[in-house]
């Protein structure tokens, strides 16, 4: 499990055409024509569909830069969609909707609360971290749902998606999906540049053993708590989207549950990988999908699933797809 | 005043309830180190039960004697079935194991009872209320809560402490493979303990069934309160569970009823009706965020870890 975690480190030596990196890059085709396919059939709920898994990938991508790399299980990351989707929906309720305002303010937001919540959670370790996390988020859903002004439990209809200008019309669903896209994109590439760095190295020491990373004269807590912040920016990036493609923002997205389906959507792709946030995502959500249509039960059978996955899978879909190629990796 | 004293009941009431919810997450924590977010659910079966058996049967009592031992056995099978294989694995994989099966109870209770929520009702001698201090009237139901968990606790620290049974749960807390390796049958332990853990919950879910509606995912919000309490009172500790539960209970009851009017006093008008209601709710929260700030570990940290 601790073998080297970036995959392209790993594949240098081998072939560059694994099933692993097959299977990604198909997605990826996938994804980028995906508009194409929409234009030709007329099917404008799969662009719909898609739009929110682009958007849930971000967020997915930014909690495994914690969860996996940085071995902090935070189970309060539906706050950041949540503080993201309010900033962008109050400042739209106040009458501020260009986006230029917008989203620094939703960025900005979510990397706030992280640094209070980091810098208090971030002294206990393992489960207690689990558990706090979780109750701040918690609070964070309390306080929308005392929100009277911004429609407290009923939520708040946002008329007007983001303005940029001229630059681009976020109204346009093919251009908003792009953006979405490559917003994707460059949030795993920069979590691929980030865990390569001397930054990212002392983070993942630290998930190994930190008090060694502490001897050595790592300060390991500002490492983590930056760590942390970045996630909580980029995950606020995401609420702020989600925000714009559903024009409409509740407290119900900020429920602990939601938090649960990010972890959920991680672990499921595979847990310190770079592409298997985005795979997992994909994964779960198309099944939720599919369930939802086969009967009206789909948690009876989704339930028992993550049980399964949990118990019997180890490193998630990405790991599935390695285990093919026996010795794949070093021990 | 009067008012004042009828809200610290009304705290102390969350306060038990909730202490019945830790104490079992506690004891399943502190001993098969399992993190379970499926305990929530337990809660709400307990009710659902309790709402059935008493429909059936038309005797309160009679349901909830059959949901408390429902809830045990239902515990008891769901450790062999699906809890067992979690044990010492990663944290991580604890949590997405039981967020499944909370997916699963919220929607079998769909499929089972429907999507409409259930109503218990109370004996009529129950739904009177009692003078309890001159002018203060209380419903006489509420002191039987308080009086019920009070009698649970009580009855819970004396297995704890008292009996052949406790001294294996304490053993286990402190050193689960010793007590495995002096030929302690630990699989029937953690089966038993995880068991009790299931009834403490029902026996929650069936003590507020009458006061609340009772409604799937009634257990979720719940459960991030008894989070809170185990926390605030040191994972793994009973004692800090009751202690914690308490004071939660009370602040997080009294924050609600007074913490509005305090806010009209200092604020304008505006400000306070917009921050009451959030304020109020922080409380326990900015409690548990203090209390980390200077004891890490909770107020009665479980001894060896």
């Amino acid at each position: 499990m601790t073998a080297s975690l970036d995959p392209s480190l790993e594949a240098a030596p081998k072939s560059l055409v694994t099933v692993r990196s097959a299977f990604t890059a198909v997605l990826l085709a996938f994804l980028a024509l995906l508009p194409l396919y929409v234009a030709l059939t007329g099917n404008a709920f799969v662009l719909t569909l898609f739009t929110r898994i682009v958007i849930m990938a971000i967020g997915a991508v930014s909690l495994n830069l914690i969860m996996g790399y940085g071995g902090m299980v935070s189970f309060g990351h539906a706050a950041y969609l949540g503080i993201g989707g309010y900033a962008v929906g109050i400042l739209a309720k106040e009458g501020v909707d260009s986006g230029f305002a917008q989203w620094p303010v939703a960025v900005a937001a979510s990397a706030l609360y992280a640094v209070v919540v980091g810098a208090l959670s971030l002294r206990t370790r393992g489960v207690y971290f689990i558990m706090i996390t979780l109750a701040f988020a918690q609070m964070i859903y309390y306080v929308a749902i005392g929100l009277d002004r911004y429609g407290g439990d009923d939520g708040l209809t946002i008329y007007r998606r983001s303005q940029f200008g001229g630059l681009i019309d976020l109204s346009n669903k093919t251009l908003f999906y792009y953006l979405c896209l490559v917003l994707l994109i460059a949030s795993i590439y920069m979590v691929s540049r980030l865990i390569n760095s001397r930054f990212g190295l002392t983070i993942r020491g630290s998930r190994s053993n930190d008090r060694r990373m502490r001897a050595i004269g790592f300060p390991t807590f500002r490492y983590r708590l930056v760590c942390f912040v970045i996630a909580g920016a980029l995950c606020g990036l995401a609420g702020a989207l989600l925000a714009n493609h559903t024009n409409f923002i509740s407290p119900a997205l900020m429920h602990w549950t939601r938090s649960g389906d990010l972890i959920v959507m991680v672990v499921l792709g595979g847990l310190g990988s770079l592409f298997g946030p985005l795979i997992g995502t994909v994964a779960f959500l198309l099944l939720e999908e599919a369930l939802s249509r086969v009967t009206e039960y789909a948690n009876l059978i989704l339930g028992p699933v993550l049980l399964l996955v949990a118990i019997y899978v180890r490193g998630g879909i990405e790991g599935l797809l390695e285990g093919r190629r026996s010795g794949y990796r070093a021990p | 005043m009067l008012y004042f004293f009828e809200q610290t009941l009304n705290g102390v009431q969350l306060g038990m309830l909730l202490f019945l919810l830790a104490s079992g997450l506690t004891l399943v924590f502190g001993i098969m180190d399992l993190v379970n977010l499926a305990h929530g659910s337990l809660y709400m079966l307990g009710a659902y039960f309790a709402a059935t058996f008493a429909a059936l049967t038309g005797s309160f009592v009679a349901a909830i004697v059959l949901a408390l031992a429902a809830s045990l056995v239902l515990g008891m099978v769901l450790e062999i079935v699906a809890i067992r294989p979690l044990y010492g694995r990663d944290h991580l994989d604890h949590v997405l194991g039981t967020f499944g099966l909370l997916l699963f109870f919220n929607e079998l209770v769909r499929v089972i009872w429907g999507p409409a929520g259930m109503t218990l009702a109370l004996p009529p001698q129950m739904l009177t209320a009692v003078q309890i201090i001159p002018g203060v009237y209380y419903p006489i139901y509420r002191l039987v809560i308080i009086l019920a968990t009070l009698a649970v606790a009580a009855l819970l620290y004396l297995v704890v402490m008292r009996t052949r049974l406790g001294m294996l749960i304490r053993a286990g807390a402190s050193n689960r493979e010793m007590v495995g390796a002096l030929g302690i049958n630990i699989k029937l332990l953690y089966t038993l303990v995880f068991g009790l853990g299931a009834a403490l919950a029902g026996f929650a879910g069936v003590m507020q069934a009458p006061i609340l509606t009772v409604q799937i995912g009634m257990g979720e919000n719940i459960l991030i309160l008894a989070f809170v309490v185990i926390i605030i009172g040191g994972i793994g500790s009973i004692r800090g569970a009751f202690v914690a539960a308490i004071i939660v209970g009370l602040i997080d009851t009294i924050g609600r009823a007074f913490l509005p009017d305090l806010l009209h006093q200092a604020l304008s008008n505006d400000a306070a009706q917009t921050l009451g209601p959030s304020l109020s709710s922080m409380s326990i929260y900015m409690l548990m965020a203090a209390i980390l700030v200077f004891r890490p570990e909770g107020l009665f940290p479980a001894a060896t870890r």
